[in-house]
């Protein structure tokens, strides 16, 4: 698989969303929605239910196709290509599912491995990887457990470990604190934080929780000291190089489009009831 | 944000229309055309997949297990009595003219040609079509089915070829079983009710089928392994409604299945009497 987007130039957006349409029989849920993410950025898509998030998200990832518009991820123009060569794509991409989206009848370390087994390395590579993975996630004693036996934080960062497992330059999180409560959805969110910046991938996040976006824009991971520090919020004590992007959708456009501090600061009504 | 009116949200509500009876069989219809061409798609897909890797010889092997393994004892059971009421219905008839040794010849053409194959399908169909159905729907409604492409797996290889394979290769060996069995089930209800001598039952069962017969047997549950796994899974990957629609579509399938087997059944006995006329 050649991603001759991010290779040929790194400042070429890893994610381009251009003008892009979708709808089902109930009516056009995205009309004609752009934004772009370069490589290592972090862009927050942020909107009400039914705003068309997750139908973004899977667009990204070649799973769904746009009925009309461009959307370029890793220099591969997903509408014109087909399914078999989609699966080669979607390797290089990592997706996080709302609800984790484990398979329930396989065990923990199976899930994880899923990924690799299907690329055919062999079982002792595959073993110190899973196991790699779940350290990464703090779930190393789950190896042997059924998704069903674990808690909804617990099946969420084995989701991010099968997700981040095989290395991705891109992951699409979709909603991945809905539903949990603030301490977990912290750990989560500490989790992406630590993947963003210790392999320093681009990250597309949907949520409706305004802190999730906050948290990745004004904290980074130090790897040095292991621990998570603020990082000035994009002032000159910035230390981070990943940049946190705001997209917020309504209607299926872009609502707003811009950086933490602007959306902070915004006196628009229907923004500031994210800020409540 | 739930209790904000439609209009708060930029929405605009939803005007209800009242349908009218062309429109609802003109949209019935489309969607009755589309459903063929979906289904025809993932089943003729569903064989194609066989021509290049990869292949998922674990996911076929466990499939024949749970299908095969899993049918047997109630194909066995239903064969055994099946027979065993065959002799039971024809002996009656049989004895007003003094010819019970028949028995053994009737038993075996119906079991073989008929009997067995549609006895099978119709049973396994019950157990995995339904089976195939909720697994599949299941996995869609949780997004399992978008995680599996999400990590670059194509579910028609992954779900529906081991399954629509697996089917195919131990249907006809469940019929072949169920076959035997309910030679035994008439065997022994013609040893007890009609006083046959047992030697005699399996000469007259055995002389009584010819090739052509055991082809026509053996080819009929091909085609219905097919049938119950193809509509198992496309039940299963159309899943509309959340855990209801998953119960639903179990249902469809079974009846879906059981409902091609026997129409089909009809155009392969036809198709089989005339190869056999042709050719043996």
């Amino acid at each position: 698989m050649t991603l001759p987007g991010i290779m040929a130039d790194d400042r070429a957006p890893a994610i381009q969303f251009n003008n892009v349409h979708i709808g089902f029989e109930e009516g056009e849920i995205l009309r004609g929605l752009s934004f772009s993410v370069m490589p290592r950025d972090t862009l927050i898509l942020l909107g009400e239910t039914g705003m068309g998030k997750t139908l973004s998200l899977k667009i990204a990832a070649g799973l769904l196709r746009p009925t009309a518009g461009h959307a370029t991820v890793l220099g591969n123009n997903l509408e014109s290509m087909e399914e078999k060569e989609l699966l080669g794509f979607r390797r290089e991409i990592g997706f996080v599912f709302q609800e984790g989206a484990l398979f329930d009848s396989m065990s923990v370390a199976d899930n994880v491995a899923y990924r690799l087994r299907e690329e055919h390395l062999d079982e002792e590579q595959i073993e110190s990887r899973v196991q790699e993975a779940l350290r990464f996630v703090e779930l190393e004693h789950t190896l042997d457990l059924l998704p069903s036996e674990l808690s909804g934080g617990m099946r969420r960062r084995v989701s991010i470990a099968r997700a981040v497992i095989s290395r991705p330059s891109i992951v699409l999180y979709d909603s991945p604190t809905a539903g949990l409560d603030p301490v977990t959805s912290q750990t989560i969110i500490t989790l992406i934080l630590r993947f963003r910046d210790i392999y320093g991938v681009t990250s597309l996040l949907a949520t409706q929780r305004l802190q999730d976006g906050f948290a990745l824009a004004n904290f980074r991971f130090d790897s040095a000291t292991r621990r998570v520090l603020h990082d000035g919020a994009g002032g000159p004590e910035k230390q981070n190089p990943s940049i946190t992007r705001f997209v917020v959708l309504r209607d299926g456009v872009v609502y707003f489009e811009g950086e933490p501090q602007e959306l902070a600061e915004t006196r628009d009504p229907y923004l500031q009831r994210f800020l409540i | 944000m739930g209790e904000m009116p439609l209009q708060m949200t930029g929405q605009k509500p939803p005007q209800e229309e009242a349908p009218s009876v062309a429109g609802v069989v003109t949209s019935g219809a489309k969607e009755l055309v589309a459903g063929l061409q979906e289904y025809s798609y993932l089943a003729f897909q569903s064989l194609t997949n066989l021509l290049s890797g990869p292949y998922y010889v674990q996911d076929i092997l466990d499939q024949m297990d749970g299908i095969g393994v899993g049918s047997l004892p109630i194909v066995l059971v239903c064969g055994f009595f099946i027979g065993a009421v065959m002799v039971l219905q024809t002996g009656a008839q049989f004895t007003r003219f003094g010819q019970t040794a028949l028995t053994g010849d009737v038993v075996a053409l119906a079991l073989v040609r008929e009997l067995g194959p549609t006895m099978t399908g119709i049973l396994v169909a019950g157990r995995c079509a339904s089976g195939i159905a909720s697994e599949l729907g299941s996995m869609l409604v949780t997004e399992q089915v978008d995680a599996m492409r999400a990590m670059g797996t194509d579910p028609s290889r992954k779900l529906v070829t081991p399954r629509v394979l697996g089917s195919i290769l131990v249907v006809p060996l469940l019929t072949a079983l169920m076959d035997f069995i309910g030679l035994i089930g008439g065997c022994v209800a013609s040893v007890f009710t009609l006083r046959l001598d047992i030697v005699q039952f399996w000469t007259r069962a055995i002389n009584a089928l010819e090739f052509g017969d055991i082809m026509q047997g053996m080819t009929k549950p091909v085609i219905f392994g097919f049938i119950l796994a193809t509509i198992g899974c496309y039940k299963g990957l159309t899943v509309r409604g959340g855990t209801q629609g998953v119960g639903r579509a179990t249902t469809q399938a079974v009846v879906l299945a059981s409902v091609l087997i026997i129409v089909a059944n009809t155009f392969l006995t036809k198709l089989a009497l005339f190869l056999a006329n042709k050719i043996f």
